[in-house]
């Protein structure tokens, strides 16, 4: 039980009738990667809002790092270490990537309310530190966001979770958008992760890539979890099956 | 092979390339406008508009005239200093000129003398209550608690109703220019003790322009409230998401502006020693106009004082460059006009150049 860091138990939410997610049991493991795979509108996304306090549940209950938890908002998630990279992303386009990756939380030298001093040294010299530790490569940290590609945006917001210790990563489609060499860069920063044992639950519909890079794989169908599988225990077609329907899953869940 | 500065990751860039800071061009739109006046007074005039042409008066530079560039921009360049960390947090403060206008007429009421030439003060509205030859102090609070009011009620406003700041302020530059009115029926109020005609003496209204835009740039460069400033005008979502209260955030910037306002009322009533409820009219346009003109994006985000500071510069040097030219005073309105709406076609040529990532 102790080295669970999430676990929900019979998750719930309703849009008024339409039952967008229904009884989702999930676990995490510490060091875990985890994907989280299915139709447009099957819940994945969902189900990470009300992880993440975005969304309030209908019902259910959520474990997080041995704790019940009932966020109120995604800022009171993060502060409890979930750490989400967002499909439309957080950046301030006008702000360079210390500044960006300090955003809400800066160092500062001599606390004077909101005129602090902002630590600029410090901030820079943690961001390099972070970005050698998640493998992330940008030419100048001095740029500001505008200026930068789309792939070194994702680099920046997930270097960004990575630096503040958190205890869970959360990706939606973090290469939705990318080119093949920007995705390549970004699959990267996961493995790193992965070395690193900072537990993920990455969203994708990349079949390649989610079998490159997690050890298990959770699918949605309809508002429901129908197949919770180890990579070993499965391959492509088979996830399609269950994405698809082709294949139910009931009777694996239940004896399982 | 371009000269290469290493990156994190083993990734170079070429340093060279860096875009230049958009003060720069501000501030060489100012040399190209300083030298155009001095072409044109050269060739038409056999004038010069920046040099010294006289031979009583020792210097290179006509310093008269650049004391007066300087000195007639630099009350409403104090109102441009608060204007500018508002439109870089993505506001608008159209409440400034009116907040100049009430604040003057109850400061000076509280700074006024007790007799004048032997007489009662017939401007002292205090008078019978005894409030007159106070210390210079008591105007300068009661301006700065003005100008605290107004802009608590704009930021309030436009951080809980969440009302367009373009309305909220609109509503405070109808309403201040009221209460400018009603304080004392339209009637101007004038002898201002010497303590308080002190501040806005001779170059003083210059000194304090420099010192607050100096410690404003600073603000903005060096603190949380800086940053925060530039990441709400950036992406206000992704400030919220990082946990920055956006709420606080605005209520201070809007009371900033209005103390920075209350400042200038200060300065312009103690130099003009009187105060009008007509003062300050257009200010804020003409504040705007300084931040725009020197690079602060009206969609937030982008900016500096710097840039508003030579914005107001270029504003100086059109003003004395169309006297020295012998123009009419409305011909400077109509260009003033041009040139609000040419900076703004820039910034938006800018962004769509920057978008299409040119």
């Amino acid at each position: 039980m102790s080295d669970i860091v999430l676990k929900t138990e019979n998750l719930t939410k309703h849009y008024g009738g339409v039952h967008a997610l229904q009884e989702a049991n999930f676990e995490l493991r510490k060091g875990e990667h985890v994907a989280i795979m299915g139709d447009n509108g099957a819940g994945k996304s969902t189900f990470v809002r009300q992880i993440t306090g975005v969304e309030q549940r209908t019902d259910g209950k959520i474990w997080f790092d041995g704790k019940e938890v009932n966020f109120a908002g995604p800022i009171e998630a993060r502060e409890a270490g979930i750490e989400t990279v967002f499909q439309n992303l957080a950046l301030a386009d006008d702000l360079d990537v210390p500044s960006n990756l300090f955003l809400g939380r800066e160092k500062v030298l001599f606390n004077l309310g909101p005129f602090s001093i902002l630590d600029r040294k410090a901030m820079r010299k943690a961001t390099e530190a972070a970005l050698v530790r998640t493998a992330v490569k940008i030419p100048n940290l001095s740029s500001t966001i505008r200026h930068m590609s789309g792939g070194q945006r994702q680099c920046v917001a997930i270097a960004r979770t990575a630096t503040f210790a958190s205890k869970l990563i959360i990706m939606d489609e973090p290469t939705a958008a990318l080119g093949v060499q920007e995705t390549a860069q970004v699959e990267n920063i996961i493995r790193t992760l992965k070395e690193n044992g900072e537990p993920l639950i990455l969203i994708s519909h990349n079949m390649r890539q989610v079998f490159d890079l997690v050890d298990r794989i959770v699918v949605f169908r309809r508002g429901r979890i129908v197949a919770n599988l180890l990579k070993q225990d499965t391959d492509g077609n088979d996830i399609v099956a269950y994405i698809t329907g082709a294949k139910t899953g009931q009777a694996e869940l239940q004896a399982a | 092979m371009a000269q290469t500065s290493h990156g994190v990751g083993g990734l170079t860039y070429d340093a060279k390339k860096r875009a230049w800071p958009a003060e720069f061009n501000v501030f060489l739109a100012l040399v190209i406008l300083v030298v155009i006046f001095e072409l044109i007074g050269r060739v038409f005039l056999g004038d010069s508009f920046l040099f010294n042409t006289r031979e009583n008066v020792s210097g290179i530079f006509n310093e008269a005239r650049l004391q007066i560039i300087i000195l007639q921009v630099s009350i409403v360049g104090i109102i441009a200093i608060g204007v500018t960390q508002v439109i870089i947090s993505g506001g608008i403060d159209l409440s400034s000129g009116s907040i100049v206008g009430a604040t003057a007429m109850i400061a000076m009421s509280f700074a006024q003398v007790a007799t004048v030439n032997g007489n009662p003060n017939p401007k002292a509205m205090f008078l019978a209550q005894g409030w007159t030859d106070l210390p210079v102090i008591v105007p300068l609070l009661v301006a700065i608690a003005c100008g605290l009011v107004a802009g608590l009620v704009n930021g309030a406003l436009i951080a809980y109703t969440r009302i367009p700041p373009f309305i909220a302020t609109l509503g405070m530059m109808v309403t201040a220019r009221g209460i400018a009115k009603w304080w004392s029926k339209g009637q101007p109020i004038s002898f201002p003790t010497d303590s308080f005609a002190a501040i806005g003496k001779g170059l003083m209204p210059v000194i304090i322009f420099i010192s607050l835009a100096i410690l404003f740039q600073l603000i903005l460069s060096y603190t949380r409230y800086g940053k925060h400033c530039y990441a709400i005008g950036s992406n206000e979502d992704a400030a919220r998401m990082s946990g920055i209260k956006i709420a606080n955030h605005k209520v201070l910037v809007y009371v900033i502006a209005g103390i920075l306002a209350s400042i200038a009322a200060v300065v312009l009533s103690s130099k003009n020693l009187t105060a009008q409820a007509g003062m300050g009219v257009m200010y804020e346009l003409d504040a705007i106009a300084m931040a725009v003109i020197g690079g602060v994006s009206l969609s937030g985000g982008r900016g500096s004082i710097i840039g508003t500071v030579i914005g107001s510069l270029i504003f100086g040097v059109i003003i004395s460059g169309f006297t020295f030219l012998r123009l009419d005073a409305y011909y400077q309105e109509m260009v003033k006009g041009v040139i609000i709406v040419g900076a703004v076609v820039l910034d938006q040529w800018r962004q769509r150049r920057r978008a299409i990532g040119a």
